[in-house]
């Protein structure tokens, strides 16, 4: 089985194709002009994440509450995790890096503030 | 009326403001001030609230909002006054400023040194000739994450994004995660200006397509965007008769660009390049006004907030050192836009400058396996070879002390060359 990607490191954006075996294990690369396509391509093959970022209203304040999953998450769990995300209640004060939800959905990572909201 | 006398006076207190003022302050500035008409400190940064910031400067992966907060936290520790709901609706050649807040009405500052740091504003649909009606539903891609990240609510619900600039892309996936539907990214170039990894994280995952070479030829709604169609764009950016595709949408956002915000520079008497639609400076960030200085997206457009942060140390540097009278002497030697480049900044530089000075510019279109050449006056000083060049990345060469000891009268140069 193959697959067509693009690097993201870098500007020169190599399209690469990847091999894949019937079971999705990653068997080899090509296209990449440099190792750290390689090891991009394998990464995104096997266990695909994403960093989460969303707002959160909170009552009493006029500016909702800007929040990040702490580590990444899975990307295919990125709607699931943006549902638990909208369903949080905050309330005023919150301090930057504050932790919101703790190992949203059983992913590991706590969704934190990344600003200050004061009352 | 009453003027009080400030060293130096920066103007805005997004990114660049907030670094020029931290470093004027390390050499020793301490009659200082930073004026932002805004509520709050941070700039655009406030409502940019994905990751990817502070890669090069912090060595981390932060949001909008945690890179400013780093710097607000920073001009507080240093006891910096930013005074925030203040604008400033004129600057002078005389470096007279006007300002007026809610609090304290209007007000006459003297300054030593301005320092300009305005940022930049998106080009409005006026400047982008788009056809058809004028209903409700069109906006700016900045001016939707605005709405969506700093006031809490969805400007539609069925979008298409004309234009693959970052904030477009950025918007794209917002708006997908906030339960909107994507239909489309539609480019008129033939590439996108975007970086590759907005690209893939914004569109591919969440299978958006992007339409390149094609615009938009129709808009449709009486009140409020119906629909819109899109054609597919030959060589020549003309629409090509029967490629289009209609689109049922309640939202089109604009990306297509971001002018330098220079109304503030234009009545001071700055002169200004064509090419960056931002001040023509020094290689000390300093206009062709005496002790007027610019420096972050007021003086040319940044894809980095990274970038837009170190330039802004060097102009807050440099004020410093024009207060204390301490200036770069010698000939000023132009810099020029050569084959393949665009809006080189700085556009002068003065022979008795201390380097490394770096000469930033946009590459005209895509160039593969190429090398950007340094010449002045006919003779090569550097070159530097590189993958690749596009415009949707700023490029820099950095000339060492010794390059600009050697500098004879005449131009200084930048081309690309093709290999
Ligand atoms: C909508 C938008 C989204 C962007 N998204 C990204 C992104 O995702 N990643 C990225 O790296 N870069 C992004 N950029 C580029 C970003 O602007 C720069 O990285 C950086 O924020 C520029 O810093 P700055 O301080 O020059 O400008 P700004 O952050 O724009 O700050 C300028 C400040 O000056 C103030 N000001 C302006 N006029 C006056 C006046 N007359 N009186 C007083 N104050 C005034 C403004 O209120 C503002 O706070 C974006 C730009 C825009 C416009
Ligand atoms: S493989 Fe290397 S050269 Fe190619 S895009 Fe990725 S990082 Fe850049």
């Amino acid at each position: 089985m193959k697959r067509e990607i693009t690097c993201i490191n870098c500007p020169v954006g190599c399209r690469m194709t990847v091999e894949l075996s019937d079971d999705g294990t990653f068997l080899s690369v090509t296209g990449n002009t440099c190792p750290r396509g390689a090891k991009y391509a394998q990464q995104e093959c096997t266990v695909p994440t994403r960093t989460l970022t969303a707002v959160i209203q909170v009552p009493g304040s006029p500016v909702p509450l800007s929040v990040k999953t702490a580590s990444p998450v899975p990307k295919e769990r990125i709607f699931e995790v943006m549902q638990a995300i909208s369903t949080a209640e905050v309330s005023l004060p919150v301090r930057a890096g504050q932790v919101i939800l703790k190992d949203v959905l059983g992913t590991g990572s706590d969704i934190i503030a990344t600003r200050s909201l004061d009352t | 009326m009453n003027e009080t006398y400030v060293d130096i006076l920066v103007i805005g207190a997004g990114p660049a403001g907030l670094a020029a003022a931290q470093a004027a302050r390390e050499s020793g500035i301490e009659n200082l001030l930073v004026l932002e008409r805004e509520n709050e400190p941070g700039g655009i940064l406030r409502q940019c609230i994905h990751n990817g910031f502070g890669l090069h400067r912090f060595r981390e992966e932060l949001t909008g909002p945690e890179y400013a907060q780093r710097d607000i936290d920073a001009v507080r520790a240093m006891g910096i006054p930013v005074e925030c709901g203040c604008t400033v609706l004129s600057v002078s050649p005389e470096r007279v400023v006007t300002c007026v807040s809610r609090t304290k009405g209007f007000r006459v500052f003297r300054a030593g040194a301005v320092i300009l740091a305005m940022g930049c504003r998106e080009r409005p649909r006026g400047a982008l000739c788009t056809p058809g009606t004028r209903c409700a539903g069109i906006y700016s891609a900045g001016t939707a994450q605005r709405f969506v990240n700093l006031e809490g609510y969805m400007p539609g619900r069925r979008v298409v994004i004309l234009g693959s600039g970052d904030i477009g892309l950025i918007m794209a996936r917002r708006m997908t995660l906030q339960g909107a539907k994507v239909l489309a990214c539609v480019e008129i170039m033939p590439y996108s200006s975007g970086l590759n990894r907005n690209i893939v994280q914004c569109l591919e995952d969440y299978g958006i397509p992007l339409l390149l070479s094609h615009t938009v030829t129709d808009i449709r709604g009486r009140d409020r965007l119906e629909g819109i169609t899109v054609s597919k764009v030959d060589e020549n950016r003309n629409p090509v008769p029967g490629t289009e595709i209609d689109y049922e949408c309640d939202t089109l956002l604009l990306s297509c660009g971001l002018i330098p915000e220079n109304e503030l520079s234009a009545g001071a008497g700055v002169r200004m390049s064509p090419a960056t639609s931002g001040p023509m400076v020094s290689e000390s960030f300093e206009t062709s006004v005496d002790g007027i200085f610019a420096c972050g997206n007021v003086l040319h457009v940044h894809d980095l907030v990274d970038h837009v942060s170190a330039e802004s140390l060097k102009a807050g540097h440099a004020a410093a050192e024009y207060i204390r009278g301490n200036r770069p002497g010698g000939e000023t030697i132009p810099v020029c836009d050569g084959e393949g480049v665009r809006g080189t900044v700085p556009q002068s530089i003065r022979k008795g400058a201390a380097g490394p000075v770096d000469l930033m510019f946009r590459p005209s279109g895509v160039f593969r396996n190429a090398s950007a050449v340094v010449e002045n006056d006919g003779r090569e000083i550097l070159r530097k070879k590189a993958m690749i060049f596009t415009p949707g990345e700023m490029s820099v060469v950095t000339l060492k002390e010794e390059n600009i000891r050697s500098l004879t009268s005449g131009k200084l140069t930048v081309r690309i060359e093709r290999s």
